[in-house]
């Protein structure tokens, strides 16, 4: 099973998480954005071989939420790709 | 092409089975075709099928990276059905059922396809409303829905025993989809490909394709594999989870993302269900094979994953779903798990289009798209040939991104 690691509780149980849904930019202000980058933002998320960034809910713990790297091959949680941003 | 018959069986029985031909040929690959398919799972099968028989084309090769009928076709759990919830859908999967009923004849392959009802076991008003607004849809475009009541669901199935009135969510009652159906999958793979093969077109296994080429012009050119680049000024990309892979290489975007869905069976019982149960509130599905196993499904794990096995989080969550209404399951022993990794659009229906690259098509999304096979390979091969969407396909187009005209269905997924 994956151990998230929590910032407050250290490594628990998947079990424990619900899934938060992959890390986005913030939302552009549509008016001021291309449609295409628009859509983009609306439609699209990386879907690489390799490291995801997403945020997970400790809903069955301390109710934080964070985010991690995930490789989508593994699904070990790795370091940030770029070191961190 | 040999045709299957008793009779043949029992020729060949008397030569003790020596004298068989392959059923497909694997012929040498020419560095160049009329179209490339890129993916021998059933939609590039069925896709390459359609191009020889409906349109003609049989310069044809379809590229397989590991072996034909290997992929998702092999890992899913053959619920074949057409309850799905918007105009723009149901038509189109009535149809891909339609032709899935006529396979056996058509190919002369046995498909064993065994139409036996699928039953949806409600437990939430809420769902029953979605249920009754699928039907009201369905009706439309001959598809069946019906409701029964509790004590029907019951009759119909005997081994559900949980789910009564002290449950925390108790059985109100069940909806029946007659026209559901399962079948085996390899026949789908194999009669498609011999089908392909006695009509001139080529499967070419262990070919993976590790690079879309484009033209100076923007078209695409052909691909490259390890055994050396392949032309072809129509390439079409029926990969399944891998899409996006394929798509980036030519810096393509497109709103999917790779997803684990799984699958366990249990050790061979007597008859015990004879319909396909699905249990949408608590999140599983299951039918029982020719062979006695129960085969059951749940929900997906929940983040982007390629990988090919259950994560236990997804098994235990599934089994006491299960047992919550089938308590005497209980005593099953488990036989194997497995997982595939598919491909769902931003609004969970398929995308299928000629892309920003002139030439280059592709066929994605097909989270329940096992029963999607047949017709995706029909309306893929018009669109291919003639250039223009096949009418059941139209509404399924990539613009309907950029339109923000999202076909959004919930009946996309089984277990929920
Ligand atoms: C556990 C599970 C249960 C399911 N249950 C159902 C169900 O009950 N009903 C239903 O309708 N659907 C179901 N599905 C979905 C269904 O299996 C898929 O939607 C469908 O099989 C996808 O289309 P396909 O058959 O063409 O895919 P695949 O069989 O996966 O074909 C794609 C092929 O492309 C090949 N490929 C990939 N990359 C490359 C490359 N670079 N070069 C060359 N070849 C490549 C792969 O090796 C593969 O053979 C289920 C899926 C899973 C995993
Ligand atoms: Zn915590």
């Amino acid at each position: 099973m994956m151990q998230i690691p929590c910032p407050f509780c250290g490594p628990r149980n998947e079990s424990e998480f619900s899934f938060g849904g992959p890390v986005k930019p913030p939302r552009p202000d549509p008016s001021a954005v291309s449609d295409e980058d628009w859509t983009a933002w609306l439609t699209q998320v990386p879907n690489p071989l390799g490291p995801v960034q997403e945020q997970w809910w400790h809903v069955r713990g301390c109710g934080t939420w964070l985010t991690i790297w995930r490789d989508t091959r593994t699904h070990d949680i790795v370091e940030a790709p770029d070191g961190g941003r | 092409m040999q045709r299957y018959s008793a009779f043949s069986l029992l020729r060949h029985g008397i030569n003790r089975h020596t004298t068989w031909a392959p059923a497909w040929r694997s012929p040498p690959l020419k560095d160049r075709y009329d179209v490339i398919v890129i993916g021998a799972g059933g939609h590039g099968l069925a896709t390459a099928y359609y191009l020889a028989k409906e349109h003609g084309l049989t310069n044809v090769a379809v590229l397989e990276r590991g072996w034909l009928g290997g992929g998702n076709i092999a890992r899913n759990t053959i619920t074949i059905r057409s309850n799905y919830m918007r105009d723009a859908s149901i038509p189109f999967y009535v149809k891909s059922v339609a032709l899935y009923e006529a396979m056996t004849r058509e190919l002369n392959f046995n498909m064993m396809h065994s139409k036996r009802s699928m039953i949806d076991v409600i437990q939430n008003y809420p769902m029953m409303r979605d249920r009754r607004r699928r039907q009201h849809i369905m009706d439309i475009y001959g598809s069946t829905y019906e409701q029964i009541s509790e004590a029907e669901v019951r009759r119909r199935i005997p081994a559900l025993t949980g789910g009564g009135p002290d449950a925390r969510l108790p059985v109100v009652g069940g909806y029946v989809h007659t026209d559901a159906a399962i079948n085996r999958h390899d026949a789908v793979a194999w009669g498609y490909a011999r089908a392909i093969d006695a009509m001139g077109g080529e499967i070419h296994q262990q070919t993976p394709v590790t690079q879309l080429l484009r033209g100076a012009d923007g078209r695409i050119e052909g691909v490259e594999t390890p055994r050396g680049v392949i032309r072809a000024p129509k390439v079409a990309v029926a990969v399944s989870g891998h899409t996006t892979t394929l798509t980036e290489t030519v810096g393509l975007k497109l709103p999917l993302r790779t997803m684990n869905l799984t699958a366990f069976v249990s050790e061979p019982v007597k008859p015990l269900v004879d319909v396909i149960v699905n249990c949408p509130d608590a999140g599983f599905y299951l039918s029982q094979s020719d062979k006695g196993s129960l085969v059951i499904g749940g929900a997906p794990d929940p983040g982007q994953s390629f990988r090919r096995d259950i994560k236990q989080t997804v098994f235990e969550d599934t089994v006491s779903a299960m047992l919550s209404l089938f308590p005497s399951f209980k005593k099953l022993k488990f036989l194997r798990q497995w997982g595939g990794h598919l491909d769902i659009a931003h609004d969970a229906s398929p995308i299928q289009d000629e892309t920003d690259v002139p030439g280059l098509f592709i066929t994605a999304g097909w989270w329940g798209g096992y029963k999607a096979i047949p017709a995706g390979g029909l309306t893929l091969a018009h669109l291919v040939a003639t250039g223009r969407p096949h009418p059941l396909m139209e509404p399924f187009g990539i613009n309907r991104f950029r339109h923000l005209d999202y076909v959004m269905e919930t009946g996309t997924t089984t277990a929920r």
